[in-house]
């Protein structure tokens, strides 16, 4: 490509500023304060603070409970993860053989996403309330004994399957996308070389949508790491007994509604080293992997 | 290696016709080559000969079988794409491989034929190669490779040559037929190329608008075309067509030259008569007006004009240059002139 110069120094600057300036203000400056802070130690009515270098993180790492929220958001980022690309391929695969009267499909797929997540909560909170819920009285009409203000699993069930549904139609688009991208002939190709829609599916097809694939698994373990926080706090308010409590909730209950600012500084501090060693991880891939 | 017989072959896209019924059929070994214009079917009937699209009436038959409701896995067949169609994500081996290692082959099995189809296609070097590595002529190598190590039934090309420069198309279109003649594998080649149709088929199957208009050798495709529209088509530069009607005499008109048909005409009938370019002589009953010279080196096409305002174009031998402005007769043998009904384009006989 051809390059094209400015004539001064200065403009290009001036052309990148707001970017910079929405970073700074936005990341850097947010960041930097966590990570001053997660140093600190201040009592409880907030009068004295203390630099307490790392003891911040060491408490952190003894407390069980915060081991507690680890292993939950283990369970809930790769369940939802898994749950919302799983079903996303299988919706794509199915769309974009039947591509005719796709537009209205995927308007209607669409939709979960342009909900946020609270509302999404809500909404699932309505179906599955123990008492009044459509889904939870044909539960209980079934004999399942529901109810997720007590029981910790179905709690956990319930939060995982409305955070994965709110994903899927996100994912679902780039599935799509991806398989589009796939040339038709390549896929007859090995169908006239004898594979069947299966093989052809898991030896042409994964291949080549395995970077959207990985793609799309990071972006949702970040997704379940920090959106999924407006579902759980409108529907299970990170319990019962802290089964749904995460990474992100603890940040928040510890911090805002506990108090203690230094220690949610140093679990954001954690949370952000995570998300830029998975992001720095999918580049790597993805510029590795990607054919054509 | 087998038969391809086509009856009465149809498509429709919903309720829209594009193949108004085709038959012919493709003796074992042979090389058939479909040609037409853009936009005339040859890709949907080859695609349908492959099962990649379903047949909406008559019959394929591949060797004895008739293949209309069998999967494309179960024909047999193997196909080069225009765009090649390589798996991208695999080595250029496992390109060839993978029709294969799907048929259940062991490895040693595998390795032999595909080093045999690498040596014959001067592969070698490639094999660990990712196609995007390679350049445009080796992916159409690679591509045949795949269609030969499979040693199909039948090998079906789909315009595989219109993506490489015009020197390597003469080339490959040369090994492609060697190949073919060397593997004597029954083969049907999609192009709109009339030289690459005319070089390489021992059958010529010329479609227009669905219609297989006219099924023969080149030779007999160039000497007799069937239909208006196959004269017009092969050959180049392309025949000269000049309109008239029957004279009471049953001799037809023309702008200073009179024709005698070898069959008997109604008079008063419509009829076009066809020239070709190479039949036309210097000297005789047409009188042209020079308007345009090229000169190609081996010989030169002059465009000219009669007097009742047609053009001709006569290809002469490269010595021979009249001036543009030049006034120059010239006349064709008996028997080089093609007779057409005007109205159903069908071929009349010559004169
Ligand atoms: N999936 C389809 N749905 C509807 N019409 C189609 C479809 N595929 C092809 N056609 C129509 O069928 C006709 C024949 O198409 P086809 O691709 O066979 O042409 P072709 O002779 O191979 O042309 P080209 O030389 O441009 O490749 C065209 O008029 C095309 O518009
Ligand atoms: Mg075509």
């Amino acid at each position: 490509m051809q390059k094209v110069g400015f004539k001064g120094r200065f403009f290009p600057y001036v052309l990148i500023a707001p970017q910079i300036l929405i970073t700074l203000v936005f990341f850097y400056w947010p960041a930097s304060q966590a990570v001053w802070q997660s140093f600190l130690i201040q009592d409880a009515f907030g009068t004295r603070v203390e630099f307490v270098w790392f003891e911040n993180y060491e408490t952190l790492f003894s407390d069980p409970l915060y081991f507690n929220a680890l292993v939950v958001t283990v369970v809930f980022s790769t369940t939802v993860a898994a749950l919302s690309l799983g079903f996303a391929l299988l919706l794509a695969v199915m769309a974009d053989r039947q591509i005719r009267g796709a537009r209205a499909y995927k308007t209607f797929l669409i939709w979960p996403y342009a909900v946020a997540p609270a509302v999404a909560g809500v909404l699932w909170l309505f179906m599955f309330q123990p008492s009044l819920g459509i889904v939870a009285q044909q539960l209980k009409r079934m004999g399942v004994d529901w109810n997720y203000l007590l029981d910790g699993r179905q709690a956990m069930t319930l939060v995982i399957l409305a955070s994965a549904w709110k994903q899927i139609s996100y994912n679902f688009l780039f599935f799509l996308a991806g398989l589009q991208s796939i040339p038709r002939s390549v896929i007859e190709a090995a169908a006239i070389d004898g594979a069947g829609p299966g093989r052809r599916f898991w030896t042409i097809v994964f291949p080549l949508l395995s970077p959207t694939a990985f793609f799309l698994l990071v972006v949702n373990i970040v997704y379940v790491f920090f959106d999924t926080f407006g579902i759980i706090d409108a529907v299970t308010l990170g319990g019962p007994a802290k089964a749904t409590e995460t990474l992100v909730y603890k940040v928040y209950s510890d911090g805002r509604l506990g108090g203690d600012l230094g220690g949610s500084a140093a679990q954001s501090v954690i949370l952000m080293a995570i998300v830029i060693t998975l992001t720095a991880v999918q580049f790597k891939y993805v510029e590795r992997k990607v054919h054509y | 290696m087998a038969e391809v017989t086509l009856k009465d072959v149809r498509k429709d896209y919903a309720g829209n016709q594009v193949i108004h019924g085709v038959s012919c059929a493709i003796a074992d070994g042979e090389f058939a080559v479909i040609v037409g214009p853009s936009g005339c079917g040859k890709s949907t009937l080859l695609r349908m000969v492959a099962g990649l699209e379903e047949i909406s009436g008559g019959e394929i038959t591949i060797g004895d079988r008739v293949v209309n409701d069998l999967e494309p896995k179960d024909r047999d067949v193997a196909m080069v794409f225009q765009n090649y169609a390589l798996y991208p994500h695999m080595s250029v081996y496992d390109n060839m491989a993978y029709g294969l290692r799907i048929r259940g082959m062991t490895k040693a099995e595998i390795d032999v034929r595909v080093q045999k189809a690498a040596a014959t296609l001067e592969l070698g070097p490639f094999l660990d190669r990712q196609p995007r590595q390679l350049s445009g002529g080796q992916r159409q190598r690679v591509a045949m490779g795949r269609a030969i190590v499979r040693e199909p039934k039948a090998f079906l090309f789909d315009e595989p040559l219109s993506n490489l420069d015009a020197k390597l198309r003469v080339q490959m279109r040369v090994e492609i037929k060697k190949l073919q003649r060397a593997l004597d594998v029954t083969s049907i080649y999609v192009t709109h190329d009339q030289v690459e149709a005319m070089t390489m088929a021992d059958r010529l199957i010329v479609m227009n608008k669905g219609v297989a208009e006219h099924i023969g050798t080149p030779i007999d495709v160039y000497a007799e075309p069937a239909t208006l529209f196959v004269a017009g088509f092969i050959g180049s530069p392309a025949m000269n067509f000049l309109e008239t009607r029957v004279g009471s005499d049953g001799a037809l008109e023309l702008d200073g030259a009179r024709l005698t048909p070898k069959t008997r005409l109604d008079p008063g009938r419509a009829v076009t008569v066809g020239i070709r370019p190479e039949h036309l002589a210097p000297g005789g009953g047409l009188d042209i007006q020079v308007e345009l010279v090229e000169l190609l080196g081996a010989d030169t096409l002059v465009y000219g004009r009669l007097s009742d305002g047609n053009s001709l174009v006569i290809r002469l031998p490269g010595t021979q240059v009249p001036k543009s402005g030049d006034r120059m007769p010239v006349h064709a043998n008996a028997g080089a002139w093609h007779l057409f009904d005007t109205e159903t384009g069908k071929r009349l006989g010559t004169a």
